[in-house]
């Protein structure tokens, strides 16, 4: 297409072919393009840290409900002290997160950053 | 699967006794979905950040989110009711209804989907077709996404309104405000977050409720012999009375069962419904988006049994459920045992479950919609060539579009409620011609540019005139409207595949060159990708997580059998 292939207008001939109509290597070239501006992997934050917070949290409240729970409560969910297990249970599974999160931190998988850069794999 | 809701109308018998303390979960709930929103905004960049996550996730997060964008509360009520309605034939839905094509899709699809780089569904039969098939499937699936999240938005107003009490008006406000919020806020990152927020909230609410609910009926061989002598033999087996010319209530036999729903409406769903699609392209290398429908399907053999028991549970507490002698709907499975059984505390994390699964069925629809608008119609059609900022930019204003027109459904819908289940039938059968026209073209190199259109356009219209002229005039005698779903599936499988073909046959084959990771035994560049470190791990591979889950899902059916 453009004879001219001054540096700034490189990209431009690329619109223009792109305009052409979209092929296989335009979507990998845009994507590929997108990948390496993406600050996703960079600033996303941790979710295992909002689950486990949450999950603790909602854990003890429900905990706390299971040991002060009448025996009408109860008798309500056929003799089981149902607060009492699933606060456990959730307790369990936020520090659960929280233990993997301490264990293997986000720093660990962050490499996938750089990697855009050098090749066009990712 | 898409769950056949019938229109959801709750008693009013079913109002919770609610108090404060789980008023005090639910409100801790909507902060945090906010918080998630407003941390995951400082991502968002570029288009690829607000539409695709960037392409960075991690394959738990994405394999969560790809099961919990299912596992909406329609889905949750709509498979409680089909257990109390049909029996253990639920576990169809689950076992053959989904594992097989999600393992399917991470094994087989995968690499074509995530190797292109393409950010949707419909930008996958823009490369492999034509802009005839890309413009078609993307105003359809357009269309589609909006009217979903509008019957999940109507669905969630009436469960809240008998049990909570509000207004229906105000739980269509609210929680349309919460999902525009995180979503116009973080992008497809904020609500991936909120779906695995919600998985892990919604296990909570249905493990205590199953439990419960067995304890209730004196354990499993308690529900059994219950069920046995109330509802017949079958109503507790997977396979029973499904003889082709047996008579049973779901109205299908055991090769439309397989064919219908197992092959041609499961693999149409699970493989080519962007709103599950997307969770996977936003992984962060082909392995992990390969393994994130494989991760997806070992919850998922499991999850039937918290829909199903509860369901069972219900049908024997009130035997007559469903039926004109009783205030309870077949959807009231859940509601009712929750009013039953849980006491507060546990009940608010049920309520807190059951609307954070209904804000994030909408909120799937609503993601999946923004991507396709701005990037398929949008920014192919109508403004091309502008910065990647100015369709962020756009993106965020057509969710707000898009969530503000979803409201407009669900209150369109609350007045019109039987056009609505119309409505949602037809798109069902949507997404059956799409799995035509992708099996086709990525197996068939020789499917025509031209025959992606017509193949989709032709088997969109038979499987609508099998349903909706020759099942519900009564040219054709199906008992159920199930029956019938399964039979106009197959209708538009085989009419779009044998118009795919003779369309290709008279029209021109797309180049080779320009098929290049698009069809079964090319690669794009993209697929060369090295496997990232700790991938090679051997349960990491996505052979053996695939093939585990079928022979798991197999394994499951054995004591349902006999």
């Amino acid at each position: 297409m453009s004879e001219h292939f001054e540096p700034g207008e490189r990209h431009e001939a690329a619109e223009r072919l792109r305009r052409a109509g979209y092929s296989e290597a335009d979507v990998q070239r845009e994507v590929t393009e997108l990948e390496q501006k993406s600050t996703t992997a960079a600033r996303i934050f941790d979710l295992r840290r909002i689950i486990g917070g949450l999950f603790v949290l909602y854990g003890v409240i429900l905990t706390l409900t299971g040991l002060t729970d009448s025996d009408a409560e109860i008798d309500k969910a056929q003799g089981i002290n149902i607060n009492l297990w699933t606060g456990l249970g959730m307790l369990a599974l936020g520090v659960f997160f929280l233990v993997w999160l301490w264990l293997r931190p986000a720093s660990a998988p962050a490499p996938p950053l750089p990697a855009p850069e050098d090749a066009p794999s990712e | 699967m898409q769950t056949p809701t019938d229109s959801v109308q709750l008693a009013a018998e079913l109002r919770l006794p609610t108090n404060a303390l789980d008023y005090t979960i639910l409100g801790i709930y909507f902060v945090v979905v906010l918080g998630i929103g407003f941390a995951a905004r400082t991502s968002v960049k570029t288009t690829l950040d607000f539409f695709l996550s960037g392409r960075s996730l991690p394959a738990w997060i994405t394999g969560l989110a790809f099961i919990s964008a299912n596992l909406a509360a329609t889905e949750i009520l709509g498979m409680a009711a089909n257990s109390a309605q049909y029996g253990a034939y639920t576990v169809h839905w689950y076992w053959i209804g989904a594992i097989p094509a999600m393992v399917f899709l991470g094994l087989v699809m995968m690499p074509f989907y995530y190797g292109s780089k393409v950010r949707s569904v419909p930008e996958f039969l823009l490369l492999r077709f034509d802009k005839w098939a890309h413009l078609l499937s993307s105003a359809l699936f357009a269309f589609a996404a909006i009217l979903i999240a509008g019957v999940n938005l109507y669905a969630l107003a009436i469960v809240v309104e008998a049990l909570l009490g509000w207004p229906q008006w105000v739980a269509i406000v609210v929680a349309g405000f919460f999902v525009l919020a995180y979503i116009t806020l973080g992008g497809l990152s904020s609500a991936i977050y909120n779906e695995v927020l919600q998985f892990f909230v919604i296990l909570a609410a249905l493990i205590p409720l199953s439990v419960l609910g067995l304890k209730r009926v004196d354990g499993w061989d308690g529900l059994t012999d219950q069920l046995t002598a109330t509802h017949g033999e079958n109503f507790t087996t997977a396979w029973g009375g499904t003889g082709i010319g047996s008579a049973n209530p779901l109205g299908a036999n055991w090769l439309t069962i397989v064919l219908g729903l197992g092959f041609v409406l499961s693999f149409g769903y699970w493989t080519t419904n962007f709103a599950e699609v997307q969770r996977a392209l936003s992984a962060k290398n082909l392995s992990a988006a390969q393994r994130t429908p494989l991760i997806a399907a070992y919850p998922k053999i499991f999850i039937v049994f918290l829909v199903m028991i509860p369901g069972l549970v219900a049908a024997v507490l009130v035997p007559d459920i469903g039926t004109a002698d009783s205030d309870l709907q077949y959807n009231d499975a859940i509601p009712y045992l929750m009013a039953q059984l849980l006491p507060n505390g546990v009940l608010g994390i049920a309520v807190t479950g059951l609307l954070a699964a209904f804000m994030a069925g909408m909120a799937a629809n609503v993601s999946s919609f923004n991507t396709v608008f701005t990037t398929d119609i949008w920014a192919k059609y109508v403004v091309r060539d502008r910065e990647d900022a100015y369709y962020v930019r756009f993106g965020r204003l057509i969710t707000a579009i898009g969530v503000a027109a979803s409201v407009g459904t669900a209150f369109l819908a609350s007045s019109f409620s039987n056009i609505m289940s119309y409505l949602q039938t037809l798109f069902s059968f949507f997404n059956v011609p799409m799995f035509v026209v992708f099996i086709m073209g990525m197996f068939w190199k020789r499917a025509s540019m031209k025959s992606g259109f017509w193949g989709l356009l032709a088997g969109t219209t038979a499987a609508m005139i099998n349903y909706f002229v020759l099942y519900k005039q009564d040219v054709i005698g199906i008992p159920t409207d199930q029956g019938a779903n399964f039979v106009s599936a197959i209708a538009g499988f085989v009419a779009g595949a044998v118009v795919m073909v003779a369309v290709s046959l008279f029209t021109a084959p797309k180049p080779d060159e320009e098929l290049q990771g698009l069809v079964y035994g090319t690669r794009s560049p993209g697929m060369a990708e090295p496997p990232a470190a700790g991938d090679d791990a051997w349960y990491r591979r996505p052979a053996l997580l695939g093939w585990g889950a079928v022979v798991l899902a197999a394994a499951c059916y054995i004591p349902f059998s006999f």
